[in-house]
């Protein structure tokens, strides 16, 4: 085994393990802990399938919201498993993708404009959840109706360990569609679209379907991952799942961690979650808006000091040691 | 293999291209020339997909082409260089070919299929063939090389060369106006070429069309094309003269 793949099989043991060290009382918060980082971590490699190549969306959390809503409602209402109201979650926010990218890549709405539309329609389904209050309880969010203990069936276990494998699981299958766009030939045609559409189309590459493509696989993503992580809360709200707020959140941790970077999403997830908690437990409810004041300015410096995030430039740091001659890797 | 006819190209009240009409034989190179703002650019802008026409037709082997997309042109089997090179700076030389090589050809190969094709078209116009050799190692001369090697990666029955020449320095334009024929005789493909530097032009091509304020002034042989009045005139009394 080489040397990166002998470091990968490693760690994938040593969180596969993780749950069994004792921890004394701590277990349950730090098994919580993890399977946030896991879920909004797949959440953000969801959104940098897209973010990567010049598609900065900046209302991921409609596809979340629409992901995790359809879900929950279904089984609240209709007690319809989630093994069936995931998929028509996901199927949902694929549509959603549609009616918003079809227009906007047909008539090259890119860059500063695409990111408005989409902030907007993170914004129409956020206010779509509150509108809907007879149905969906609201701004006060809905509790996801008890299956009365474990049940596979339900998706509900009392037990952390089902969620934290499950998210770990459902984080690595992530890294495994990046790495699988990354070696493809359509990353190359992705590319070539993020800096040229003129170009890329003159050499025969269906710009439009392409980025429909993307956007598609990335909201089906993000809405499976907003499923998901309903099912673990078992509580969902307008203003955590849909809407600017969480669509920023998820920007904000990948450019942090990196977004070219296979493990940026991680790194930078675990970073704002890890500062989040910590000014939670620091403040309390002393300083509301705290954490959002820190993470705007990390957010700024981070831009100027780091574009590439944490992992790309650690990644650069590295390269340039390496083989001071050579051009950074792009 | 291409007729134009009647093409026109409005931009609000600026008619770029004004009922042009002409003629491209199979296997030959047609060399375009105008004046600065003749409407050359905006005929190759058409004809590949890049522009709508407003009115006119655009026939390639019995097929209209105006108003298809650029991608679908592409697939009918015309391709285009560009007056000012647009690499894909983020992707190595050898994928700014093969991505067009595997998408621009009308029958999708595989990919492995699409970098061997790719290698051995870096090979005929002379850029590095390994995969890490990056496009900010191309100066001048070689973004124009790799403008064409991207082009004939999609595998085209008639390209469209605009402008190849320019910012290369004697030697190289000898050297690039040989591959042209080379890549002709080589592929089995017709070129229509744009190109400023008449005496290299002339040289090369088979027969010339002239552009003046959006009309067609002249067409035919190079020596035919350089007497005619109109064309003297429309190049400020400049003489052509024949290298």
């Amino acid at each position: 085994m080489s040397g990166p793949r002998l470091a990968a099989a490693l760690a994938i043991a040593a969180l596969v393990g993780a749950p069994f060290v004792p921890m004394g009382g701590m277990r349950q918060y730090v098994l919580h802990v993890a399977i946030q980082i896991f879920i909004w971590a797949f959440i953000g490699s969801a959104w940098s399938l897209m973010g990567r190549f010049g598609l900065v969306s900046l209302g991921h959390g409609a596809f979340l919201g629409v992901g995790a809503y359809t879900t929950v409602l279904l089984w609240n209402h209709f007690r319809l498993t989630p093994w069936l109201g995931g998929p028509a979650g996901v199927g949902l926010a694929v549509l959603v993708a549609l009616v918003l990218g079809y227009p906007c890549f047909r008539f090259r709405v890119v860059g500063h404009y695409f990111g408005l539309v989409t902030l907007a329609v993170g914004e129409v389904v956020r206010l779509l959840i509150i509108a809907e209050r007879d149905c969906t309880d609201g701004s006060l969010g809905l509790t996801l109706k008890t299956a009365g203990g474990d049940s596979l069936l339900a998706v509900q276990f009392a037990d952390k360990r089902v969620f934290y494998y499950a998210a770990l699981l459902v984080w690595l299958a992530g890294l495994w569609i990046w790495h699988r766009v990354d070696r493809s030939m359509a990353r190359a045609a992705l590319e070539a679209i993020g800096e040229d559409e003129t170009a890329a189309a003159s050499v025969g590459i269906h710009v439009t379907r392409f980025k429909l493509g993307i956007t598609v696989a990335s909201a089906a993503l993000t809405a499976f991952g907003g499923a998901l992580y309903a099912q673990y809360i078992t509580y969902v709200n307008p203003d955590t799942l849909s809407g600017i707020g969480v669509s920023l959140k998820i920007v904000f941790a990948v450019v942090l961690g990196g977004m070219y970077s296979l493990l940026g999403p991680l790194i930078g997830t675990a970073l704002t979650t890890a500062l989040s908690e910590g000014l939670r437990i620091a403040f309390g409810l002393k300083f509301l808006g705290m954490a959002e004041t820190i993470y705007g300015v990390l957010l700024i410096v981070f831009i100027i000091f780091l574009p590439a995030g944490i992992a790309g430039g650690a990644r650069r740091l590295v390269g340039r040691r390496v083989a001071p001659v050579t051009a950074s890797p792009a | 293999m291409l007729t134009v006819t009647g093409l026109t190209k409005q931009f609000g009240g600026f008619m770029a291209l004004n009922g042009v009409s002409f003629e491209v034989r199979e296997r030959e190179i047609l060399g375009l020339i105008g004046p600065n703002g003749s409407g050359k650019t905006t005929l190759f802008n058409c004809v590949s997909g890049a522009l709508v026409p407003t009115s006119g037709s655009i026939r390639f082997r019995d097929e209209e082409l105006a108003g298809l997309t650029p991608d679908a042109i592409c697939h009918h089997g015309v391709a285009r260089t560009f007056q000012i090179p647009r690499p894909f700076r983020k992707l190595s030389i050898l994928d700014n070919v093969a991505v067009a090589a595997h998408y621009g050809a009308a029958k999708r190969s595989s990919e492995a299929a699409a970098r061997a094709r790719a290698r051995e078209i870096l090979e005929l116009v002379g850029l590095p063939t390994d995969g890490a050799a990056s496009t900010t190692l191309l100066g001048a001369g070689g973004l124009k090389k790799l403008e064409l090697a991207r082009a004939l990666a999609t595998g085209p029955r008639l390209l469209l060369a605009d402008e190849s020449l320019g910012g290369l320095d004697p030697a190289e334009m000898h050297d690039a106006a040989e591959m042209l024929k080379r890549v002709r005789d080589q592929y089995r493909i017709t070129i229509v070429w744009v190109e400023h530097i008449m005496a290299m032009l002339m040289r090369v091509v088979d027969r010339i069309v002239v552009l003046d304020h959006g009309e067609k002034i002249a067409e035919g042989v190079p020596r035919q094309v350089a007497e005619d009045p109109r064309v003297i005139e429309a190049y400020l009394g400049e003489k052509l003269v024949l290298a």
